[in-house]
């Protein structure tokens, strides 16, 4: 199978790799996925306290190509978004905008609960209440 | 000057020999008759030219030529063993001992005998990639009529104690099966020191056309026969009807008497481009070598790479240099390597393997650019790797409770 030129891209030189400081207040943190399946994301968001803007995002994926390339575009997506904004991407919108094939949905559905995951821990560190969200069905 | 890409997936099928080329052209074209044609000169030279390979494929394997029956590949060949020893030998017993390495036609072949009221035994490995002699004594039943087991493994490469196998065989008169596909043409296989009554093997992983292989099946002590599961005009001594495919069986057979002169030199100067490449892989950080060290056929090696995934780090060359992965992600099943799972790796190192298949044509120069390259790209993945960076951190990731999908 072929990757998307995008795909490629992001692979190749990767956005917003690294690692925030997680005791912070002001970043939250979101792992998902399980070495066995083959894929583990953890996103990063660092929170402009004064405006709720997320002000940088960082990740490091072991996965394919589709997951790498999600989680970066997704950090990408994340800056100069306010936390509440963040909770909008959806998944289908990172299918769309990598050419993701049908059996690497999977990863963008990571990626999104990934998003989900670090907004929740930046709230609950933050006395927000944490966000309820069914649970993802395509895995 | 190196040219890309490069191939290093020989396990997965060679490139067709020049010389085995040029064998087959005069048969497409000029000597196109049909073998099966027996009152005109199209039909004799096409009889001729596909005895004569029958002779170089029989050779190469310590074979009568009479033994060998062309299919049109191992698939074919292991089906036609396994089925046609069921179908032929019921009156015998309904058991067959395999393995749970073996290759999915066999694996997938057995299944369909439990459905047709067979029994199947399938042994596991051990962490090597071998099975164990007392567990394959101890599985054997009054019923048993086949053991199966093949030469040596796709992924991994390992060689099976075939001479160990068939004298525990021998001693309950139980017939045995080799799928050697990886073996023949890459190490020497003789049936009779090996004792071996039916094997299957094909051209295209030894350098010859695709769509065509043999079944060698034994003609004396015993007389070995098997049900034909096709039936049309009883070529191949009745086992395998249809029209030979006399170009690729001419092609088969030059390949098998190029394996022949040329394994000795070949296997020198493979496995030592093979041993650079493993050293030097091995020498990455958490990196581990999959299969037996010193059972292994000498142009493969199978490495996991800890904490980096498999499809993700062939992205790395995959432009220039072609290998093939256990991960899940290559597989149209999601699942990694059954074969590494039974040697007992955890799904996280199946999933971070690659396999290197080395050839006839694999220069020094591919292998240095290869060591570069593979080396970079997992130094460059475990940058980005949570999993990485948790392992330099010392924390337990067993600890770590995993969202499983």
């Amino acid at each position: 199978m072929a990757y998307s030129e995008k795909v490629i891209d992001h692979y190749q030189n990767p956005k917003n790799v690294g690692t925030l400081d997680k005791s912070k207040a002001n970043v939250g943190t979101g792992l998902v996925g399980a070495p066995e399946c083959g894929d583990v994301m953890r996103l990063q968001i660092e929170v402009d306290e004064a405006t709720g803007v997320i002000k940088d995002a960082k990740f490091k994926t072991f996965g394919c190509g589709s997951a790498i390339a999600s989680s970066s575009l997704a950090t990408e997506w994340l800056k100069g978004k306010s936390i509440d904004e963040a909770m909008t991407i959806d998944n289908m919108t990172i299918v769309e905008e990598l050419n993701l094939p049908p059996v690497k949905i999977h990863c963008s559905v990571l990626a999104e609960d990934a998003i989900k995951a670090a907004v929740n821990d930046y709230r609950k560190k933050n006395g927000l209440p944490e966000l309820k969200f069914e649970e993802s069905v395509v895995h | 000057m190196l040219n890309f890409p490069i191939y290093l997936d020989h396990n997965a099928t060679t490139p067709c020999d020049p010389r085995v080329v040029e064998a087959m052209i005069p048969y497409f074209t000029n000597s196109f008759g049909n073998a099966a044609s027996r009152n005109h000169p199209f039909g004799w030279q096409a009889e001729e030219a596909v005895d004569y390979a029958r002779e170089q494929v029989a050779k190469l394997i310590g074979a009568d030529p009479k033994e060998i029956i062309f299919t049109s590949g191992a698939t074919e060949g292991d089906n036609l063993a396994i089925k046609g020893v069921f179908e032929m030998y019921a009156s015998k017993g309904n058991h067959i001992i395999t393995c749970n390495i073996e290759h999915k036609a066999v694996l997938d072949t057995c299944k369909h005998i439990e459905k047709e009221g067979g029994e199947v035994t399938y042994l596991k490995v051990k962490d090597n990639g071998l099975i164990d002699l007392a567990e394959l004594e101890a599985a054997i039943r009054p019923s048993t009529i086949l053991i199966a087991i093949m030469y040596a493994n796709n992924e991994i490469g390992t060689i099976m104690p075939m001479k160990e196998i068939s004298a525990i065989a021998k001693k309950r008169g139980i017939l045995v099966f080799s799928d050697a596909t990886q073996a023949i043409g890459k190490i020497p296989v003789d049936v009779n020191k090996d004792g071996i009554d039916l094997m299957a093997f094909t051209a295209h992983k030894m350098y010859g056309p695709k769509g065509v292989g043999a079944l060698y099946v034994r003609r004396k002590n015993p007389r070995v026969k098997v049900t034909a599961q096709i039936d049309g005009g009883g070529h191949e001594r009745g086992m395998r009807s249809g029209t030979l495919n006399v170009p690729g069986i001419v092609g088969f057979g030059k390949a098998c008497e190029i394996c022949m002169n040329e394994m000795e030199e070949e296997t020198k100067r493979v496995s030592a481009l093979r041993d650079k490449l493993q050293n030097a892989l091995l020498k990455i950080e958490e990196s581990y070598l999959n299969g037996d060290k010193e059972h292994k056929l000498p142009h493969v090696t199978n490495i996991s790479f800890k904490y980096v995934e498999g499809e993700g780090l062939m992205m790395g060359f995959n432009k220039n240099i072609a290998v093939s992965s256990g991960s899940a992600c290559t597989s149209a099943s999601l699942e990694p390597s059954y074969v590494l799972k039974a040697l007992g790796l955890g799904d996280d190192l199946a999933h971070s393997s690659l396999r290197f298949g080395l050839g006839r044509f694999t220069t020094e120069d591919q292998i240095d650019y290869t060591i570069e390259q593979v080396t970079n790209t997992v130094n460059k993945l475990r940058e980005m790797s949570p999993l990485w960076e948790m392992y330099k951190e010392g924390i337990d990731m067993n600890s770590i409770e995993w969202a499983h999908h």
